[in-house]
């Protein structure tokens, strides 16, 4: 269903660091879950359009109207770092 | 002469893709104003910092202006677009995913057609579509001041807001195309009001894929050149990397698949690390948005307010106008020169009108430094000069003297004209410094008399002098001879 190689990669996209054994955890588990997506396919869905959300609502939108931000102190409380009122974050590599 | 032997063998395939900021007051998905230069981290909130649990909701303006966008370019509005998610993990990108478009975009199929040297180049939109900016970050090196262990410095105050990513054809020939199509492309949004896209200001920005036609016609591998950020770097920026992989295939090797960036500073082309722009997404349908259905009925209502174009217009100028080509591209360069002299030709001689906006308001701006809106000449001030000349009141010259005058204080022509005695004189007045300058200067008069024209032109200038160059020489040695010779 899925090699330990795709729970690895999907891992490392997520930036997500697995255990040997956890990996092999987490192919068993996702491959419980495409197995139960598999069953979709077994019926006839043509002409179904893809459903991606299940409310039947479209065109929500708000008017452009300005709204009052986060004071900046209450902006940066949640930062790991601040400095000169930014975000400071670790290097990116 | 070998750039030229170059051209003819390697034939350069060049698609654009642009991110234009919208011209909204709020971002795409929260009512935190857009801004340029505000202090950093003022114009957020839990919606655009991404704190969990917050929802976005869809700027309508923003929709409209990316409809309008696609309208101007002949593009197919879809009926029903959503909004996607594409992960990507970067510090400027609070949420681990921007919320974009991916397989149902707004609009699809859409051309500009781009004046170049080579005549008009028509370049096919492929899409258009919808997202939000990133914040911004600032590196180490750039602040200055740094320790150890941090890297960047995010503010969040551009992270949100919404944009177009507009996607071309491959059917840009060489970099000089490309930056036409730039410069076409924003002088269409800027016309239609969908941004100011300025690439200075970072309102619009410019990627390319890049490559070159193999002998047999296919087309090579391509290379993907990233954020160049203005006209002259988009230019600069493609010629820099199809030399690059001119140099390559001429030298038996290959251009490999790449991202490239380029720096004005050394005027090269870098590879970026590959894991810097992993292409891998995970796109998948946004379940935080509804999806959009536009209704006929509400894209031909954005299309009725579409203004018209730069193209239309100039032909529209050519057409009622009687204008030049040249002349009409001139004034049609910006709505707000179109819409001065559209004020000035209403009122007068559409012809005198052009040449007056055209050569003596734009030549004195210019020179100025200062841009129509600037102007202290109204059209009003205009009109009344360029009657003044019809009705002979003043002469040509004169009313140049005029519009410096108002060009600098925004009096009116008339009181100008009135102040500076700069009135054409009339036939009584003029006579009358004929004959005292024939008493003046008897012997020159005598010459005349005795049938000698070659002084008569003396005579002129002592009367045009006179008259400070008011009066019309034509008519000055009509007078002469009148009075010398009849």
């Amino acid at each position: 269903m899925i090699s330990e190689e795709q729970v690895r990669h999907v891992a490392d996209l997520a930036r997500l660091g697995l255990t040997d054994e956890e990996v092999s955890k987490m192919r068993d588990q996702l491959g419980v879950i495409l197995e139960s997506i598999e069953k979709i396919s077994e019926l006839d869905l043509e002409g179904v359009p893809p459903t991606a959300n299940p409310l039947n609502l479209t065109n929500v939108l708000r008017p452009d109207t300005p709204r009052e931000p986060l004071p900046r102190e209450e902006a940066l409380r949640v930062a790991p770092e601040v400095m000169d009122n930014m975000f400071a974050v670790p290097r990116i590599d | 002469m070998e750039t030229r032997e170059r051209k003819k063998t390697y034939q350069a395939v060049i698609g654009l893709e642009f991110h234009v900021h919208l011209a909204t007051e709020t971002k795409m998905f929260c009512g935190c104003r857009v801004t340029y230069g505000e202090e950093p981290n003022t114009q957020v909130c839990p919606v655009c910092l991404g704190h969990p649990g917050a929802l976005p909701v869809i700027n309508e303006r923003a929709v409209e202006l990316a409809v309008m966008a696609g309208l101007a370019m002949g593009c197919e509005v879809a009926p029903r677009s959503v909004f996607a998610r594409k992960n990507y993990f970067y510090p400027d990108l609070p949420k681990g995913y921007q919320i974009s478009q991916y397989e149902e975009p707004l609009c699809t199929g859409g051309y500009l057609e781009v004046p170049t040297s080579e005549g008009t180049l028509r370049v096919g939109i492929t899409r258009l579509h919808l997202e939000e900016d990133a914040a911004k970050n600032v590196h180490v090196g750039e602040s200055g001041r740094m320790h150890g262990s941090v890297g960047s410095l995010v503010d969040f105050n551009r992270g949100g807001t919404p944009l177009i990513e507009i996607v071309t054809e491959p059917d840009i020939p060489s970099p000089e195309a490309a930056r036409a199509t730039a410069n076409q492309l924003k002088s269409i949004l800027r016309a239609v009001g969908v941004s100011e896209a300025d690439m200075e200001k970072g309102q619009m920005r410019c990627d390319a894929n890049v490559s070159i036609r193999n002998p047999d016609g296919s087309f090579g591998t391509k290379t993907e050149l990233k954020n160049m950020n203005s006209f002259r770097f988009v230019e600069r920026g493609l010629t820099r990397e199809l030399e690059r992989q001119m140099a390559l295939l001429e030298s038996g090797g290959r251009v490999e698949q790449t991202t490239l960036h380029y720096d004005p500073d050394d005027d090269e082309v870098h590879e970026l690390r590959s894991k810097e722009y992993a292409h891998d997404y995970r796109y998948f349908p946004e379940p935080d948005l509804l999806p959009l259905e536009l209704s006929g009925a509400w894209v031909e209502e954005i299309r009725s307010r579409l203004p018209e174009l730069p193209e239309q217009m100039k032909s529209r100028f050519m057409e009622s106008y009687g204008l030049s080509e040249y002349d009409a591209r001139v004034l049609t360069s910006s709505r707000e020169l179109a819409e001065y002299y559209e004020r000035v030709a209403a009122e007068t001689d559409p012809k005198q009108a052009a040449s007056w906006v055209s050569v003596e308001l734009l030549g004195r701006l210019n020179d100025a430094g200062l841009g129509i809106s600037d102007s202290r000449v109204t059209p009003e001030h205009l009109v009344e000069i360029i009657e003044l000349v019809r009705s002979r009141t003043i002469s040509r010259t004169a009313a140049k003297e005029v519009l410096d005058q108002v060009f600098k204080t925004g009096d009116r022509p008339s009181d100008v004209v009135e102040r500076e005695g700069l009135k054409g004189l009339g036939e009584d007045e003029l006579s009358g410094i004929v004959e005292q300058v024939i008493a003046e200067n008897p012997e020159p008069a005598a010459k005349v008399r005795g049938g000698d024209q070659k002084v008569v032109g003396f005579l002129v200038g002592q009367v045009m002098r006179a008259t400070r160059g008011q009066a019309d020489g034509g008519e000055v040695r009509r007078i002469i001879l009148e009075k010398l010779q009849s």
